[in-house]
């Protein structure tokens, strides 16, 4: 009985031959391996041969001190301050901060647009539900690059010029109280501006007298630090009442004091500052003052919204199908009104079902923003994959500076999902 | 008093009455469906609003459209500034939309039967329940004669590939039903062959990398580590270059017995010696016998919508068994394997399509041997298929991570080995699975193939944004040739959603 046990030992012990590297599946799995890292091997040999006889070829080398070398080319949408006289380092910074705003602004506009036509898709009105699906069908199928070029020759080609607002019997005029230009060259909106602005030693005084406003990073950190502030006293105020509301059951009227927690320090600070608006107005050939948002980056921040928003939709209304009807039931059951059905039973438990491919379509749309370059948006890949690329021929460095950017993005985004996915998983029974 | 006592008895059931009018009919329906409470009321009214504004700005721009004319300024003569449409551009750049600027007139007729025999070559795949498997001996011919068809030149080389192809099936098939004593000889001298050839090909490999390890370590800094890394990997190869091929030809050697590994080397041997050396001979001889040739049109020349539809289909066929490949090596438990897979798919993942296309534009010949000149379409075709291949292979993973354990448990008891588990098992059921997410990468990838007019070859977009928007007579046209271009994919990519929707039907019924 013992001997077929002893019998395997002894022969896996004492005889090791070359055929079990093939055939046993204790040593096979090393030999496939060791191949497969010989293949790498090679292959890294062929590539790399080949790259660096091709660079000697070309009597180029790899080398990132072009990031240093003045840029010599100007950016028109900028948010940090840059001249064509500035490094290709601080162009490519530049055109980072644009994508990410585009990124932003996308994905906050799109999120709003997929859950309104998800929701709606749902609706019991028929004509409603048939529009929205009319709109998620159209736009999935469409590549983003055919809306963004429409997008933008529209922009482009149907808008007033500015000089359209000029004239008393212009045939174009500006929207919101005259604060808003939507021009063929961009939409202009005020900008705020600081009359005691912590940008400056000390502010300028203009021939008549009057301060001259400014701005800078200092006066939006200021606010947003405030901000920031209210937030963690708001949260404080909130976990205060919960507190009183476990040891005496009912929960205190809290509304007015978040209003003020809010609010109040806001006006302050604004005060402080001495907020004013800049508002954009006719001069000479185009519009002076305020922001310029450029029609490359509000076409291409539109199509991404409306195109992703389309994906998002169909995200949403999957989620809420996939809560099975009778928990909408037992809510009902236990006397929950139709809105509170929605809000503390369907939602919740949605939203671990939409939010994972919700941050996927965020994802999409960070790297679909690298479509700038169609319309001439300075994004990332405009600045350093475009122009730099083109003016210094560093091909290599580049591309894997632009890729190892949009990796480090989406990887940040993976993470955030990941700790987004162990954290549902946590309130799971 | 007589007796009147009056009784009614009715004999016959009255019909019913009809419900009261809000209750039937077309009302009914509205009150349900568009008027069912205020606030449905009032999205009802904003639709109708909308809908009616939308369709009065578009309406006269169709009706007043202009189809014939031979220029932007002439259309607008035509319409005597009423608004309308100029769908002249489409008569006029109509093959320029749809084969490019390039593609020799005389030869329109060759992608329109290509695309013809596309759809018929893609049926038996596609609606693979109802038409016979036999059917799909066309599907694997259309390769070849979409090729010939496209790119011109002798009928003879497809051919030649294709007897290429099927001679090493014979060989495979041959070498397996072999005797014993035959199969040892034959394994002999190709272990011996395959020995020798994979020592020397390591040993230029080793060449390889002291030669980079030299040109690379001479920069000092960060350069001079990995200059010594890559004399470590050098020394590495020169150490292992014979070992490893007396290895694998001793591998090949052994496995005479039972086939397997012989079997498939010789299966390799035989079509790289096809390929390299009977190939280019064979097929110019046969057409010297007896031409069959049509124009020849290089890769450059192709564009417009054709150019979409080409990279699509090549880059989704080519995706699938790459996609899967990779999948495999994500789920296998060798280290190695799994982190390479991870490594490739999470990076390609991670960057846009457009950085890759940048890399086949103007990196990816860096990486072949001077003078290879790989021609973009080329170069196009082989990014964009690693690029869906990653996403196929998520897709596929999924798959394979939904099919229970206890069908690879099943697999393992029946004493089936990893490959047979794999083929008979594991992969039928998991690509069955993960068909619905294949064709939606399929559509997205079909509708990403417009991003190539960035790296300027002349796709539909690329045309539109080129010659037709650059000319002279159709100066900054847009609406009709976008609007154009949009339908093109609209038509396709929703076709082939709702047939990936009903065959999701179709697999979901057997599992009720």
């Amino acid at each position: 009985m013992t001997s077929i046990a002893d019998h395997t030992v002894t022969r896996s012990k004492s005889s090791f031959k070359l055929s079990m590297l093939l055939n046993d599946t204790r040593y096979r799995s090393f030999t496939f391996q060791f191949i497969a890292l010989i293949a790498i091997i090679a292959f890294m040999a062929f590539v790399g041969g080949n790259l660096v006889r091709n660079l000697a070829e070309a009597g180029l080398n790899i080398s990132f001190q072009f990031l240093k070398d003045p840029a010599g080319y100007d950016i028109n949408q900028k948010l940090i301050e840059y001249n064509s006289q500035m490094s290709h380092g601080r162009a490519a910074l530049v055109g980072l901060l644009n994508t990410l705003i585009v990124a932003f602004l996308a994905c906050i506009t799109a999120t709003v647009f997929g859950v309104v036509a998800g929701v709606l898709r749902l609706s019991n009105n028929w004509l409603v539900s048939k529009i929205m699906s009319f709109y998620v069908e159209i736009f999935r199928n469409v590549p983003v690059l055919i809306w963004i070029l429409i997008i933008f020759s529209v922009m482009i080609n149907a808008l007033p010029a500015p000089r359209d607002f000029r004239g008393d019997e212009a045939s174009a005029s500006m929207v919101l109280f005259d604060t808003i230009a939507i021009t063929n060259r961009g939409v202009f909106v005020p900008s705020p501006e600081f009359t005691n602005s912590l940008s400056v030693a000390e502010q300028d005084v203009a021939e008549d007298g009057s301060i001259v406003p400014a701005k800078g990073w200092q006066d939006f950190a200021l606010i947003f630090g405030v901000l920031f502030l209210s937030w963690i006293a708001a949260k404080l105020i909130g976990s205060w009442a919960t507190r009183t509301q476990e040891a005496t059951g009912s929960r205190p009227t809290t509304w007015y004091i978040l209003l003020a927690v809010w609010v109040v320090p806001l006006v302050a600070v604004l005060a402080f500052l001495g907020l004013t608006w800049d508002v954009p107005a006719l001069k000479g050939f185009n519009f002076q003052g305020g922001l310029q948002l450029r029609g490359s980056l509000i076409a291409l921040w539109f199509a991404l919204a409306i195109y992703t928003g389309a994906f998002i939709a169909e995200n949403v209304r999957a989620g809420i199908l996939a809560i099975s009807k009778g928990q909408t039931e037992a809510a009902a059951a236990l006397g929950l009104r139709p809105r509170r059905i929605m809000g503390l039973v369907i939602l919740p438990q949605a939203l671990r079902v939409i939010i994972p491919p919700l941050i996927s379509q965020y994802l999409n749309i960070t790297k679909n923003s690298s479509l700038a370059i169609a319309v001439g948006y300075m994004d990332v890949t405009g600045t350093l994959g475009g122009i730099t690329l083109l003016q210094t021929g560093r091909a290599i460095e580049t591309i894997l500076l632009l890729m190892l950017f949009y990796l480090t993005v989406s990887l940040l985004i993976s993470a955030l999902m990941n700790v987004f996915n162990n954290r549902m998983k946590l309130t799971e029974r | 008093m007589t007796d009147t006592h009056i009784s009614f008895v009715r004999h016959e059931e009255i019909p019913p009455s009809p419900p009261p009018v809000a209750e039937r009919g077309v009302l009914k329906w509205m009150r349900e469906n568009l008027f069912s409470n205020w606030f449905s009321a009032i999205l009802t009214l904003v639709a109708l609003y909308i809908i009616a504004k939308f369709l009065i700005g578009v309406f006269p721009w169709f009706y007043n459209g202009v189809w014939d004319a031979g220029s932007i300024r002439e259309c607008r003569d035509i319409l005597e500034g009423r608004f309308g449409a100029c769908f002249a551009v489409l008569v006029d750049r109509w093959d320029h939309l749809l084969f490019g600027f390039k593609y020799p007139q005389s030869e329109y007729w060759r992608p329109v039967l290509g695309f013809v025999l596309l759809v018929l070559a893609a049926m038996p795949a596609l609606f693979y329940m109802y038409i016979p498997t036999k059917f799909l001996i066309g599907t694997a011919l259309y390769p070849f004669l979409a090729y010939w068809l496209l790119w011109g030149g002798t009928l003879w080389l497809p051919i030649a590939v294709l007897a290429a192809i099927i001679a090493t099936a014979f060989v495979f098939r041959f070498v397996e039903a072999m005797s014993v004593q035959m199969r040892t000889i034959l394994a002999g001298l190709v272990g011996v062959a395959g020995a020798i050839g994979l020592a020397y090909l390591l040993y230029l490999g080793a060449q390889e990398l002291w030669f980079i390890s030299d040109s690379v370590g001479s920069a000092g800094g960060f350069a001079a580590i990995a200059g010594y890394l890559f004399k470590a990997a050098s020394i590495f190869t020169y150490i292992f270059a014979i070992p490893m091929g007396i290895f694998v030809g001793y591998a090949i050697f052994q496995s005479a017995e039972d086939g397997g590994l012989v079997t498939v080397a010789t299966a390799l041997l035989a079509i790289y010696l096809m390929l390299a050396y009977a190939i280019g001979p064979v097929s110019e001889f046969l057409n010297g016998l007896i031409p069959i040739e049509l124009q020849a049109v290089p890769s450059r020349d192709m564009g417009g919508y054709m150019l979409c539809m080409m990279l699509g289909t090549v880059c989704v066929s080519l995706s699938v068994p790459l996609g899967i490949v990779l999948a495999l090596g994500r789920q296998s438990k060798m280290p190695l394997i799994k982190g390479v897979c991870v490594v490739f798919i999470e990076f390609v993942r991670g960057v846009p399509l457009i950085t890759l296309l940048f890399v086949a534009n103007v990196m990816l010949a860096y990486f072949f041997p001077p003078g290879s000149g790989l021609d973009l379409f080329l170069r196009v075709v082989i990014m964009i298929t690693m690029f869906s291949a990653a996403y196929i292979a998520e897709v596929i993973r999924g798959g394979l991570a939904a099919l229970p354990k206890g069908q690879y448990e099943a697999a393992d008891s029946l004493g089936l080995n990893y490959t047979q588990a794999t083929r008979l098992i594991i992969l039928p059921q998991a690509l069955k699975i993960s068909i619905p997410g294949i064709v939606n990468v399929a559509v997205g990838l079909f509708k990403d193939t417009t991003l190539v007019s960035v790296i300027s070859m002349f796709d539909i977009v690329g045309m539109i944004r080129g010659p037709i928007q650059q000319s002279t007579d159709w100066i900054s046209i847009y609406w009709e040739v976008y609007l154009f271009a949009a339908v093109c994919f609209f038509i396709v990519c929703y076709g082939i959603s709702q047939y990936s929707q009903w065959l999701e039907r179709q697999l979901a019924t057997d599992h009720r």
